[in-house]
């Protein structure tokens, strides 16, 4: 393969990846591993039967602060920022004035500032938006000096807590501070996988150590991108740009879990009129998990017939689930065909796949009730 | 190894006789990662030379098959759509995609031989 030598900016643990092998692709503009030497499904089955430490260093860390940050935020997402306890997390999504969605992330309460994180692709364009929306209200701060690692897997806690014994009980969806080797980090006990697991941010300078010494742990294995997003599937996780992006409503995604009651009724976030005017009229297409019949991948862009077979919708996620063992995808379909267990049909090479409406998530999920 | 030919596609050819193997390289699974699906063509099918024969999917993507020479399906290997991972473990001897007939023998002298192959296989690393 030959590589690009203009290539993308280098994580933290760059030479790490070199040294493990790891394969390199350019996503999102950075240098990062799409799988190790073990490959993706090794790596995909270890990280749901033990431990598995992924680089997401390329994704956007920043920080509000300035007293109105909390009413400054919430006029831009659909979260109860307000009532958010410090060092707790919320998933939310920035919305647009139709409703769809500009970006997904994580946000956390840290007491004198809220911290997010967003996905890499969209990052920058993120934070000037934002920057612009609270010009005067909010302060804004790229946090680019931090890395990010995630170490998910039913043993992570179990890995963890050799550093810090309380670490196995931080709750689901809250933040701690430890410490790794001498290194600070900040541990919010949530991941994109599915299983349990940890997201861990600290310094660029100390993340190559952290690393190193979790990857010394026997459970634990590094996972690259490639497992990263089959986990992520199984665990019928949205990938921006993919499964949502701007012309997706929470409602149509069917996200709006993530919006809480008082936000529903008093909106105040772009596009709110929509989304409450969807949640009482309904949608005319919805995000639903697609079975297929055989073992043919059913990939991204993929047309969806009827029973009848006519067109009512499209696969936005799709390929293989080494844990499910076979085919999965995610798509939109018209809402009169979003019932589980509705028969449809894929377009796969010119040939109609026979496939189903299945409940997400296809694996059982396991995040850490406590 | 010595008996086998080789197109610029990844794929690897034995000739027995009036018969010819067809598969794809060590090199070729190993660039594609887990392999988790093939579709092999169906006897009776005639193929021409560089036409799309087979599929190969892997985790993250799926890439076309090739027919390195023009004949006829003679032969597909069922046993992978069970075990599609059989290629990335064997490629050379049980991942075997599909047999055909031979209808042009001059077709096999613009393929491959193994130094050729290896030359290729390093000028695109």
């Amino acid at each position: 393969m030959a590589e690009n030598s203009a290539g993308g900016a280098k994580t933290p643990l760059y030479e790490l990846h070199r040294e493990l092998g790891g394969k390199l692709v350019t996503f999102a503009g950075y240098e990062l591993p799409i799988q190790y030497d073990a490959g993706i499904k090794t790596e995909h089955l270890h990280t749901r039967a033990a431990a598995s430490l992924f680089d997401v260093s390329h994704m956007g860390q920043a920080r509000v602060t300035g007293d109105d940050r909390v009413a400054a935020m919430e006029s831009l997402l659909p979260a109860d920022i307000a009532g958010l306890p410090v060092q707790s997390i919320k998933y939310s999504f920035l919305t647009n004035d139709s409703g769809g969605i500009r970006d997904d992330l994580m946000v956390t309460n840290g007491g004198d500032s809220l911290q997010l994180v967003l996905n890499a692709a969209c990052k920058q364009a993120d934070l000037a938006y934002i920057r612009a929306a609270l010009a005067g209200r909010a302060t804004v701060t790229e946090l680019t000096d931090l890395a990010l690692l995630a170490l998910q897997g039913p043993q992570a806690a179990e890995v963890l807590a050799r550093f810090a014994p309380g670490i196995a009980r931080l709750p689901f969806m809250t933040a701690a501070a430890l410490e790794i080797d001498g290194v600070s980090c900040v541990a919010s006990r949530s991941g994109y996988t599915g299983e349990d697991g940890y997201e861990l941010s600290m310094p660029a300078a100390g993340a190559d150590k952290v690393a190193r010494c979790l990857l010394a742990a026997p459970e634990v294995a590094p996972a690259g991108l490639g497992a990263r997003d089959s986990l992520r599937l199984e665990a019928g996780l949205c990938l921006y740009g993919h499964d949502i992006d701007e012309t997706t409503t929470p409602v149509e995604a069917g996200l709006t879990w993530a919006i809480p009651k008082r936000r529903r009724q008093e909106g105040g976030f772009p596009g709110a009129e929509t989304v409450q005017r969807q949640l009482s009229e309904g949608v005319a297409r919805k995000r639903v998990g697609i079975l297929p019949e055989g073992r043919a991948p059913v990939r991204e862009g993929t047309e969806i017939l009827s029973a009848a077979g006519e067109s009512v919708g499209q696969v936005t996620s799709g390929g293989f689930g080494p844990s499910l063992g076979g085919p999965l995808a995610m798509g939109y379909v018209t809402a009169t065909q979003a019932a589980v267990d509705t028969p449809l049909l894929v377009v796969v090479r010119g040939k109609e796949l026979p496939c189903k409406v299945v409940k997400l998530p296809f694996v059982q999920q396991n995040y850490f009730r406590g | 190894m010595s008996d086998l030919k080789y197109s610029i596609h990844h794929e690897w050819v034995r000739i027995e006789g009036d018969v010819a193997t067809i598969g794809i390289t060590d090199h070729a699974q190993e660039q594609l990662g887990d392999i988790v699906f093939v579709e092999v063509p169906e006897v009776g099918r005639t193929l021409e030379k560089d036409e799309e024969a087979a599929v190969v999917e892997s985790v993250k993507a799926a890439s076309e098959v090739y027919a390195p020479i023009s004949g006829e399906v003679t032969e597909s290997n069922g046993a992978l759509d069970d075990a599609p991972e059989t290629v990335n473990k064997d490629p050379l001897g049980e991942g075997w995609f599909f047999k055909m007939t031979v209808a042009d023998k001059a077709e096999l002298d613009e393929l491959m031989d193994e130094a050729g192959y290896k030359a290729l296989i390093e000028s695109e690393s």
